[in-house]
């Protein structure tokens, strides 16, 4: 028997074809530099559909507001910083914004923060740059992570304090690089947070996405990834945890263009309280040109007490018969307990059971990431989420 | 010494049609040191009683008592249950997916002796009981129940047994779906828990083969939620001899 008994609940791999009317393609969704291209959304649009736009206004205004965060950045030897104009960094060929709020912080921000990670280095300790807030002004934040050819980094991206804070991060690999970036949210729950992240794997490149999502009112991250050339590959992996009152949405777009590259993608999320809420899409599109390609995408939801809701979409997209592999899963289920009854059943205590349950289910994509400092601490963050549910 | 002592035992679970009543008044005593031996055919509420004694919340208990040692037993949680040391060796063991072996064995030993393992000795205890039991040592490693072979499943309550030393231990089919081999290694362990602690046995079972293995002391054949008959280890003989049939109304299959 699995952890999840495997009760569907709302959402529970639904084909959105089957639910509404989708865009022919995934691909034939709009992006654009221009924030004219897109209409303020309403909450009817397929990519806005489960996200509360109404507590969001102020992030589909075409203005600047010269908000910033605090900005604190330990760099290993090798790597710089620097700032470049919007213009520049659209030169560069990235991939465009794909909604309003990410056009809107791209046209918006002033100007780009870029990471530099130099061809063949070998980072042995991440970059870290934590990003704070201490208003809820809402701040456009545009970020570029350019990691050099056969450079092998790790780049981990903090967020914490109060904000309103709409993001636009690119993420450039070249050719062989091995790059992991870690992007955790453990905001204030007054704070609202939309992240487009493009990440784009180089040939042969290793690529791996890692999103920790636990703090934070509205947090909505949409993470594409797509490849530059043959033989990538990208991993997204993904840990959330909703209490009462947040709203925790991850969507994923993987856009196989090039051939024999692969994609994985885990995400795993658990919720606690009436009214948690998470949201999980995960498309993949395998074009015509992307032949021997491998995917896989997985999501599985614990809800740990009443009221809460977690949405799950896989959508899969193939328009080539000569790929490897494609395929996904998603589970949502309750807390099982018959799993309490046997751990209790040796003596275990009720609150130390149920937390061998959920650190258990989170366990399996936590030992993907593979940076042990943000394992540990989110391990730490886990327990403290469960402890509230005690307390409270 | 110890002594579970069951008394006058009525519990019913609520099925769609409303509580229906499986036990209907079991009474029965285990003394430290003891072997019983439940026998019956399928449905007759063998396993309820298991579950019943270790608390699972799917059986209410309407009328009854069970002590151990004196001690309401029903009034304690299933947890408290097992600190006060009862054990439930399960028909059907629940995997624990991202728990490992080693971290539940530990975690529970730390929770049924109220303090940590010496780390050196329960290294040395687990690898031992695991060699006993046959296991490999990266058994440990693995995650609980996860993909276990019906045979892994039943070594590990039984592994859990020995290292958890309860004062009663209700053994639930521990032997339905064990090969030969598997059925005495497991035999053999139990004879060693009995051995070197003095445990209590309450072994449940449909079939009389693992009383080749593990010889009772008393056994009671359950039918119908009542303890219909009683004797040694004699009746088990019978029982291999003439089945259940005597004990059924006519009509009614095995």
């Amino acid at each position: 028997m699995s952890l999840l008994t495997q009760t569907p609940t709302q959402g529970e791999h639904t084909h959105s074809a089957a639910t509404m009317v989708p865009d022919a393609s995934r691909a034939e969704r709009v992006s654009s530099f221009d924030v004219a291209a897109f209409v303020v959304p309403t909450g009817r649009e397929e990519e806005w559909r489960f996200t509360p736009v109404d507590r969001l206004g102020t992030f589909f205004r075409d203005e600047a507001t010269g908000a910033h965060l605090d900005w604190t950045e330990t760099l290993p030897e090798g790597v710089t910083t620097s700032t470049i104009s919007v213009a520049d960094w659209q030169a560069l060929g990235v991939p465009t914004p794909q909604d309003r709020a990410a056009a809107v912080a791209a046209a918006h921000s002033g100007g780009v923060g870029v990471v530099d990670v130099p061809a063949e280095a070998e980072l042995t300790e991440p970059v870290r740059i934590r990003l704070t807030g201490s208003e809820q002004d809402l701040v456009h934040g545009h970020l570029l992570v350019r990691v050099g050819r056969f450079a092998k980094a790790t780049v981990v991206l903090e967020h914490t304090g109060v904000a309103d804070y709409s993001e636009m991060l690119t993420v450039l690999t070249g050719d062989g690089a091995d790059v992991t970036v870690v992007s955790v949210q453990e905001w204030d729950d007054r704070s609202h947070h939309l992240a487009q992240h493009d990440v784009v794997v180089g040939r042969d490149a290793r690529v791996r996405h890692i999103a920790v999502t636990l703090g934070g009112g509205v947090v909505r991250v949409n993470t594409n990834a797509s490849y530059a050339g043959p033989g990538g590959s990208f991993e997204g992996l993904g840990v959330y945890f909703s209490d009462a009152g947040q709203h925790l949405e991850h969507r994923l777009f993987v856009d196989h263009e090039a051939p024999h590259c692969r994609s994985n993608v885990e995400y795993k999320g658990a919720l606690q309280g009436e009214t948690a809420r998470t949201v999980w899409v995960g498309d993949v599109l395998i074009r015509a040109a992307a032949e021997g390609t491998d995917t896989y995408e997985l999501n599985r939801n614990l809800i740990l007490t009443d009221g809460a809701r977690a949405d799950s979409v896989p959508n899969l997209e193939i328009e080539t018969g000569e790929i490897e592999g494609a395929g996904h899963a998603s589970a949502t289920g309750r807390f099982d307990d018959e799993q309490l009854f046997y751990l209790m059943a040796r003596g275990i205590r009720e609150d130390e059971a149920r937390r061998l349950v959920v650190r258990g289910f989170f366990a399996s994509v936590v030992a993907r990431i593979g940076v042990p400092e943000v394992q540990e601490h989110l391990m730490e963050a886990i327990e403290r989420e469960l402890a509230g549910e005690a307390a409270a | 010494m110890s002594t579970l002592e069951i008394k006058d035992l009525h519990v019913s679970v609520d099925t769609e049609e409303g509580a229906k009543e499986i036990l209907r008044g079991v009474t029965l005593t285990i003394n430290s040191g003891e072997t019983h031996a439940i026998m019956g055919p399928n449905g007759s509420g063998k396993s309820t009683l298991a579950y019943s004694i270790a608390g699972h919340p799917k059986y209410t208990v309407t009328s009854g008592s069970v002590t151990l040692d004196g001690e309401d037993v029903l009034e304690m949680s299933v947890d408290e249950r097992a600190r006060a040391g009862l054990f439930l060796a399960m028909q059907y063991p629940v995997e624990v997916p991202g728990v490992t072996v080693s971290n539940f064995l530990r975690t529970a030993k730390t929770a049924v002796d109220g303090e940590a393992p010496k780390l050196r000795h329960w290294v040395k205890d687990v690898k031992d009981a695991m060699g006993n039991l046959r296991m490999d040592p990266a058994f440990a490693e693995r995650n609980v129940n996860e993909g276990f072979s019906g045979g892994e499943k039943k070594r590990h309550e039984i592994l859990q047994m020995e290292l958890l030393k309860p004062k009663m231990a209700v053994l639930d089919e521990t032997d339905s779906g064990l090969d030969v081999d598997a059925l005495r290694v497991v035999s053999e362990g139990v004879n060693r828990v009995k051995e070197g602690t003095d445990v209590g046995v309450l072994l449940i079972t449909h079939y009389t083969r693992i009383l080749r293995y593990i010889t009772p002391d008393h056994v009671h054949v359950f039918v119908d939620g009542r303890i219909a008959e009683q004797g040694g280890a004699e009746l088990a003989d019978r029982l291999e001899a003439e089945g259940y049939d005597r004990f059924l109304p006519a009509g009614a299959g095995a």
